[in-house]
């Protein structure tokens, strides 16, 4: 089953025909994702990577039939792109961008406000590494290769961090159903808990690893509700133990500024809600192996 | 970004908050001459550096003669204050905001935030002014007024009065209060703000209401679209290699230890320091490299991660995705070879073209210790960093 995407889940690429755009969207064809188009404003008509480029969302969902986008657009441009994407009825969408002011992502989510749950649009980062279902479909800018399909969910915040839980994971012979990226921003699309509600309803999930970071409420936020709503186990690490307070470091949301968003009291709130904690990051796949042995 | 008390009281004055009459001053000379013209019997000196809690590092001096402003300015003028917001290397006073002294009747805190559990912009405020923030949560959480800003129609009049007449603050002084905390979130909203705080928010006894001290900072994401804002940033307050780091494209931010790294990726930077840590050691430095990793980049990050001379060993840590493996190693043979590296260096390439990157190091020549796994190179590091120094 896997989460958010599988193989026949048709991809539009906002920001299709730039560099980064064109490299990426070369990768993920490569890759066997269906991309189906593209939209890159003022080129509507034209063709990119052997696949049609339009004016806008709307008309690259009406003609191609689109549930997917992925956004490569530039950060002043790219919180417009997110809502462009909302209104013309994509499902999901991931935002790579990294760089997005603040207030344009209040103003994202508060313009969400007006679909009904069950109709509104799925956006994960912005200032992500982007989502994959190994062997399926990838949206996203990461290595295909380090993933191998399998059972094991992971939701994380950091690209890189992601690739060598990944690969921990493969080198042990563990496989991923579908690995989610969140992003490192203060505001971001999606959390750590609205991923584990999918997970837990994947019948091919059987263990998630959520790897955290300091700053912000989301990962305690996510051990509530595993605590309370899940079946399926969770294992939690959270980077930045030797990280000093009210310093960003590198991701603009990784800052601790308040009380219970540094490294050990998210930790400590793991570890009290029944989380799985991976005590230091060599050992995301030694751990997840015991967890997988004893189910 | 972070700016002075002084450009924060300048900006929250354009919107309509009340603020003593005061100038700036780079000399003793100036102080005194400024004082003169505001006018009046007494006097702050305030040294402007970015941080708070001034008045307690003796940052701040209340005088009433001529004699007392030129030794106040003469004494702050060049002066490193250390406060708990600087660290122990503190920052150094290079100018001087004084202002007409208020006779204070009640202090106040108001602060402005973004809430990341709420997505919106929270307003703060307490009846406890003059402390900071976390002592009023700590001591006095049921002092905390807080109000949420619904960011379709931004904050109402109705709301400030609501904050204002839970302060207690008398009728006659509501509406200077409606406009100043208005007017705070007017500027917190079209300057792309993080946080707008004045603290303290003083009565004076002639009943005015004044931003005493002021502080602003902004979305560096969000500079772009503003260069008034970015024309604000005084870099003699920033740590300088945070500074070159950021003008060339690098992240980094210096900590106390004495192995340095250089790895992509923020949660990777924070996952290395934290592995290093638990091998027994202390990380100099986190710097992510990012994306596309050129030998020409590498080559910078060495340079400034060796800038520090606390630092005694190397670490570089790639897991390549867009980046590769090959380059990187490149780079790391070029920068090496260049800079004649005194100390032991260790180096772990995962990920895109990893046979070929860790074919060229070893190829190399170079006294380079090569890792397989996080693991490896955090151990790896700490027992060449024990052996280097001779600890134990």
């Amino acid at each position: 089953m896997a989460i958010l995407i599988k193989e026949s889940t048709k991809v539009i690429v906002q920001g299709f025909t730039g560099q980064i755009g064109s490299f990426h969207s070369t990768e993920m064809i490569e890759y066997g994702t269906n991309i189906v188009g593209g939209v890159t404003p003022g080129k509507g008509g034209s063709r990119h990577l052997d696949r049609p480029v339009f004016n806008t969302v709307k008309e690259a969902v009406t003609e191609t039939g689109a549930e997917a986008s992925i956004i490569f657009v530039p950060p002043p441009f790219a919180a417009d792109s997110i809502m462009e994407a909302a209104d013309a009825g994509v499902k999901y969408c991931v935002c790579i961008t990294d760089g997005i002011p603040a207030h344009d992502m209040i103003k994202v989510k508060r313009y969400m406000f007006r679909y009904r749950q069950d109709q509104k649009m799925v956006l994960t980062g912005p200032n992500c590494a982007g989502t994959i279902s190994p062997g399926k479909s990838m949206l996203g800018i990461m290595p295909g290769n380090i993933y191998m399909p399998g059972n094991v969910g992971i939701i994380g915040r950091s690209g890189t961090l992601g690739y060598e839980a990944a690969s921990q994971l493969k080198s042990l012979g563990i496989g991923v159903s579908t690995s989610v990226g969140i992003g490192g921003d203060p505001i971001n699309g999606s959390s750590f808990r609205d991923h584990l509600a999918r997970f837990e309803e994947d019948d091919e999930t059987h263990a998630v690893v959520m790897i955290g970071e300091i700053g912000g409420p989301q990962e305690a936020d996510a051990a509530m509700f595993y605590k309370e709503n899940m079946k399926t186990p969770v294992f939690g690490y959270i980077a930045g133990l030797t990280a000093p307070k009210g310093r960003t470091m590198g991701h603009a949301g990784a800052i601790i500024s308040a009380f219970g968003e540094s490294a050990a009291e998210k930790v400590e709130i793991l570890q009290e809600c029944g989380v799985g904690v991976v005590p230091n990051p060599s050992e995301f796949g030694s751990v997840i192996k015991q967890g997988l042995d004893r189910l | 970004m972070d700016i002075h008390e002084y450009q924060a009281k300048e900006i929250l004055s354009d919107f309509g908050v009340s603020i003593p009459p005061g100038g700036l001053a780079y000399s003793p000379e100036q102080a005194v001459y400024r004082c003169k013209e505001i006018g009046g019997e007494r006097w702050a000196v305030k040294a402007q550096i970015h941080s708070g809690a001034r008045g307690k590092a003796g940052g701040i001096k209340i005088c009433s003669t001529d004699d007392e402003i030129w030794n106040a300015a003469d004494e702050l003028l060049g002066k490193r204050l250390i406060t708990h917001q600087t660290g122990a290397q503190g920052k150094v006073v290079h100018r001087l905001y004084v202002e007409a002294a208020s006779d204070i009747e009640k202090e106040f805190y108001i602060g402005f935030v973004l809430d990341r559990q709420r997505e919106r912009v929270v307003v703060v405020a307490s009846a406890e002014g003059g402390m900071e923030i976390e002592e009023i949560s700590a001591t006095r959480p049921d002092s905390l007024i807080r109000v949420e800003v619904e960011p379709a129609v931004g904050m109402q009049p109705f709301q400030a009065r609501e904050i204002a007449f839970k302060l207690g603050l008398d009728k006659g002084l509501i509406s200077q209060a409606v406009t100043t905390l208005l007017g705070c979130y007017r500027a917190f909203r079209d300057h792309d703000a993080t946080m707008v705080e004045i603290n303290p928010l003083v009565v004076t006894r002639d009943q005015h209401l004044l931003a005493l001290d002021a502080k602003v900072s902004f979305d560096d994401n969000a500079l772009f679209r503003s260069p008034n804002i970015s024309e604000l940033r005084d870099k003699s307050q920033e740590d300088p290699r945070e500074m070159k780091a950021a003008d060339r494209g690098l992240s980094y931010v210096g900590l106390d230890g004495n192995i340095g790294c250089i790895i992509n990726g923020a949660g990777l930077a924070m996952a290395t320091m934290d592995m290093i840590k638990h091998a027994g050691g202390e990380p100099a430095n986190f710097l992510d490299i990012g994306g596309g990793a050129s030998a020409d980049r590498v080559a910078k990050a060495f340079n400034l991660v060796l800038s520090d001379d606390k630092v005694e060993t190397m670490v570089v840590n790639i897991f390549a995705g867009i980046n590769r493996c090959d380059w990187v190693a490149d780079g790391v043979v070029q920068a090496v070879s260049k800079i004649d590296l005194k100390m032991p260096l260790i180096v772990r390439l995962s990920g895109t073209n990893q046979e070929e990157g860790r074919r060229i190091i070893e190829q190399s020549g170079l006294p380079i210790i090569t890792a397989d796994t996080l693991r490896d190179v955090a151990e790896k590091a700490v027992s060449a960093w024990k052996e280097q120094t001779g600890v134990k």
